[in-house]
């Protein structure tokens, strides 16, 4: 059996360019609904439903202009008297026989986000490396039960977290607020964060700030000083774990906010134009919702797979 | 300097060396008094806290985070099950009627058949992502040029809102105008009206599964992947030397070593899909009638529409415990197949 020459260890050149073959065509097609909100977005309305669906279109920043603006009706003769539009999406709209009104509540929308995602994942960053040094160096009484506990919130339903939630948050007045949003998101996350931290601050060897200390440092200037800087990697990680969940989470936020306080995700499925859903405008909204991120992934993709395969593989 | 001075005293006891003694000690009791009086909390700032004192301080904030947000609402959602709360009437009379939420939750076959819906979504999609997930893995860990590349191309899915993407699915799932509808016709030739993706009964659960699937499919991927990197090369070099056959190393090395990961994989998944509940509630709402009403669904319908907050605290705690019962069983056998 001459074949056996080769070794599993390094696979044959023919079942590589299978494998890759194979590979590649799952993540072409995997990407098909990603490009189509892409392309979709830079459709006209009347683009965006043509049958059967285009591939090749003149792209129009139309979706945009909706998603980023409120539109009235107009008769003709109103919008004639006014005058010259002053940009392309005055334009555009004028041409539908509409004026724009004002700005739409997208970008509030979109601030909200930004502002709960990272102060959230800033809190339960912060306490989560706080406590996995508490766990991970001392003895703390009943640290497992108590860690198994910290996780165990997580197997929570969402919804069934906001029941009482939404009832607390009434009596205290944070319904709807975005300090309440960050507080929620901080407590979901501060869980993963202290389960993932915990193990990335085991692998610092304790021997650094026992010499740290004996030079005279104090615990805490040894923690600042010594076990900081070595699990900066871990605390990024985890980091980019917690803005994900918060950037993208939908459940709380569609149950627990509902105005000056939504975030995105809720807020994206309401688009709606004349006539049924504004497909267009609801795509730019998700590719402006979606490139953030896409950067992250990209930028962070070795943190990221080190987190995701490492929080797994600990338990 | 003392090392050198120590040898001097011992050479010369007369005088000199008594002095400095008694500097010494003098100094050292000026030293103990200095201590004594200072105040307790000079002390610490000096000498450092205390590592009692500091893992308390860097634990308890996390604590009481999780008490107030997490255990101290459960102990209220609790409390509630036993009573006919409803929340959009505060001021109503709350009457305490024991374990009859829970009794009606179990004998209504409506929740029953939400039962059902979770249980099909969350098998076919535990099946579909393993199959799918494990063999990307395996075909990625033939270590191709560029796969690196590709491994994150695959991930983007994961990393975006299931809300949003799901909602924009409604799209490619329109029938006529809907990308997917098309290929489907395209590839099929059943007209495109007819693919009635969101709105059909018997189409509606499999158009979730699907968009589950796709989107989590590089997950189960992922942790596969770490499960076949952790086998080590000796154990293939060692079946080449018996001359195992790729089919017999797949079956008695490949796959029992990576069983545990692909166990924790579907754990995982198996977790999130139980409590799913922006993806489906975006795509379809439940509908058509309560065709793909999964468990979530079932409970904020109770919990914000019909305001039964009573009621829909009992099927939230039951939910929990079903979660964490199973959950736990599961760790178990997973901690034994480990150890095998």
């Amino acid at each position: 059996m001459s074949a056996a020459a080769h070794s599993v260890v390094e696979p044959s050149v023919t079942s590589k360019r299978v494998a890759a073959a194979l590979v590649v065509v799952y993540a072409v097609i995997s990407m098909i609904p990603l490009f189509w909100i892409f392309a979709t977005s830079f459709k006209t309305p009347p683009d965006s439903i043509a049958y059967p669906p285009k591939v090749l279109f003149t792209p129009s920043i139309e979706g945009y202009c909706n998603l980023f603006t409120t539109r009235t009706r107009q008769t003709p003769e109103y919008i004639n008297s006014l005058p010259p539009a002053t940009s392309f999406c005055d334009e555009t709209t004028r041409k539908r026989n509409m004026v724009i009104a004002g700005p739409s509540n997208f970008l509030p929308r979109f601030v909200n986000s930004l502002v709960i995602a990272f102060g959230s994942t800033f809190c339960a960053v912060f306490l989560g490396t706080l406590a996995a040094y508490g766990f991970s160096r001392f003895k703390v009484p009943l640290a497992d039960d108590l860690l198994f506990f910290i996780l165990s919130t997580r197997m929570m339903p969402p919804i069934a977290v906001a029941i009482p939630i939404y009832l607390m948050y009434r009596e205290l007045g944070l319904s709807d607020t975005a300090l309440g949003m960050i507080l929620l998101y901080t407590a979901v996350n501060v869980s993963l964060a202290v389960w993932l931290l915990k193990g990335f601050i085991d692998e610092i060897p304790r021997e650094y700030e026992e010499a740290a200390m004996i030079d005279g440092y104090t615990r805490l200037q040894a923690f600042r000083k010594v076990v900081l800087p070595q699990a900066t990697t871990g605390i990024a990680a985890t980091a980019i774990f917690c803005l994900i969940f918060a950037w993208n989470e939908y459940a709380f936020a569609s149950l627990l906010t509902s105005g000056t306080a939504q975030t995105a995700p809720p807020f994206i499925p309401t688009i709606i134009g004349e006539g049924g859903q504004d497909w267009p405008a609801v795509a730019a909204g998700t590719t402006v919702f979606l490139v953030p991120i896409l950067v992250f992934t990209i930028l962070l993709r070795k943190q990221l797979l080190r987190g995701i395969t490492f929080g797994a593989v600990r338990k | 300097m003392r090392g050198a001075e120590t040898p001097e005293t011992m050479q010369d006891p007369s005088g000199k060396p008594v002095v400095t003694d008694t500097t010494s000690t003098i100094l050292d009791r000026a030293a103990e008094a200095a201590v004594r009086a200072t105040p307790d909390s000079l002390a610490t700032r000096v000498r450092g806290l205390s590592d009692k004192t500091v893992a308390w301080i860097f634990i308890a904030p996390t604590i009481l985070l999780l008490l107030a947000i997490n255990i101290f609402p459960l102990i209220w959602a609790i409390q509630l099950s036993f009573t006919n709360y409803r929340a959009n009437r505060p001021n109503e009379a709350v009457k305490n009627i024991g374990l009859s939420n829970y009794s009606r939750i179990l004998n209504d076959a409506d929740t029953w058949a939400a039962m059902q819906a979770t249980a099909h979504f969350v098998l076919w999609t535990i099946l579909l992502q393993t199959l799918i997930g494990f063999t990307l893995a395996y075909l990625i860990d033939r270590k191709f040029r560029g796969h690196a590349f590709w491994t994150t191309i695959i991930l983007v899915p994961m990393m975006l809102s299931p809300a949003v993407v799901g909602n924009f699915w409604r799209f490619l799932y329109e029938p006529q105008i809907g990308l997917f509808a098309y290929v489907i016709s395209f590839v099929t030739g059943i007209p495109p009206t007819e693919i009635l993706m969101l709105s059909s009964v018997k189409l509606a659960p499999w158009a979730i599964i699907i968009v589950d699937t796709w989107m989590w499919t590089p997950y189960v991927m992922l942790i596969c992947l770490a499960g076949l990197r952790s086998i080590p090369d000796y154990i293939y070099e060692a079946a080449e030397v018996d001359r195992a056959s790729n089919w017999r190393q797949f079956w008695s090395i490949t796959l029992p070593m990576a069983l545990p990961f692909i166990m924790l994989a579907v754990l995982f998944r198996g977790i999130e899909n139980f409590k799913m509940f922006d993806m489906v509630n975006l795509l379809t709402g439940g509908g058509p009638g309560s065709t793909t009403e999964v468990a979530s669904i079932t409970l904020k319908r109770e919990a914000f529409e019909k305001w039964r907050t009573g009621f829909s605290s009992a099927f939230a705690i039951i939910l929990f415990v079903a979660v964490f019962g199973l959950a736990n069983i599961y760790v178990k056998v997973l901690n034994r197949v480990k150890s095998r």
